[in-house]
């Protein structure tokens, strides 16, 4: 921390809210939640490997209301990374700077991410199958 | 980008990778996992989506297939790595108090490696069938 008070350059809450504002935090929330859901990925595993005792109390969870609405925020940050991501790495190589293609791509990138997740979910619908 | 040229010297040569040591190495790895992880977690939601709905036995037996095994420790180290890159970025930005930021970072690599071995263990216990 700063040990004088010294005058701070405008901070983000000067800016009004845009498409690529919101993307860009989206990338760096979704990354912060998917971290804490891969502990989950490998609390499952561990469990699958532990034995049917301790994989029904993970299909238990799974499939409570609570479980599910984790299941489905995690597969739409996923998607949205996932998406955003290939954005970036497209942003890396140089392409998409001028300001009307890198707000439609912004757009692309959240639009697609409910796409995703419609989609993954519909086909786990059609199977007929929860967790 | 010629305007710039004049500002260039032979410094950067000299001083070889920079403050950080390691260059653009952060930056490298974190896309190289990215890049990896497009496929892999594309792989990883179908065999998700394949299991709805599957059994303790039927699930025990997709994770022990040698493709799915191979393929979900790829996937969990891949993840765990850019994991830890990315919340390392996160740290730097907004843990500005150097003890609690060195205590963050320490916590978030020991949570990722710990983690990447336990799950990876996990996968070779069900495909080894122990």
């Amino acid at each position: 921390m700063p040990q004088t008070a010294r005058p701070l350059s405008p901070h983000l809450k000067i800016y009004r809210w845009g498409i690529q504002m919101i993307t860009s935090v989206l990338h760096r929330a979704t990354g912060i939640v998917l971290a804490v859901g891969s502990l989950l990925i490998a609390a499952a595993l561990v469990a699958l490997a532990a034995g049917p005792e301790a994989w029904s109390h993970v299909t238990a969870i799974a499939g409570s209301w609570f479980g599910l609405l984790v299941l489905f925020g995690w597969t739409w940050a996923l998607a949205f990374h996932l998406v955003n991501g290939l954005r970036h790495l497209a942003q890396d190589a140089g392409w998409g700077y001028a300001i009307a293609q890198f707000v439609r791509n912004s757009w692309l990138s959240v639009v697609g991410s409910f796409v995703l997740t419609a989609l993954v979910w519909g086909v786990v619908l059609v199977r007929g199958g929860g967790l | 980008m010629s305007g710039f040229d004049r500002f260039r010297t032979p410094l950067k040569n000299a001083r070889g990778l920079g403050a950080a040591k390691d260059g653009v190495h952060h930056f490298v790895v974190q896309r190289i996992t990215a890049v990896a992880l497009f496929f892999l977690v594309i792989y990883f939601v179908g065999f998700l989506v394949s299991l709805a709905g599957a059994d303790y036995a039927a699930a025990r037996a997709a994770v022990a297939h040698p493709c799915n095994a191979v393929l979900l420790i790829a996937f969990l180290i891949a993840m765990f790595w850019h994991a830890q890159l990315g919340l390392q970025v996160v740290i730097e930005d907004y843990v500005h108090t150097p003890g609690l930021a060195i205590l963050s970072q320490l916590a978030v690599r020991f949570a990722c490696v710990l983690a990447a071995l336990a799950s990876v263990l996990a996968v070779l216990r069900i495909a080894l069938g122990a």
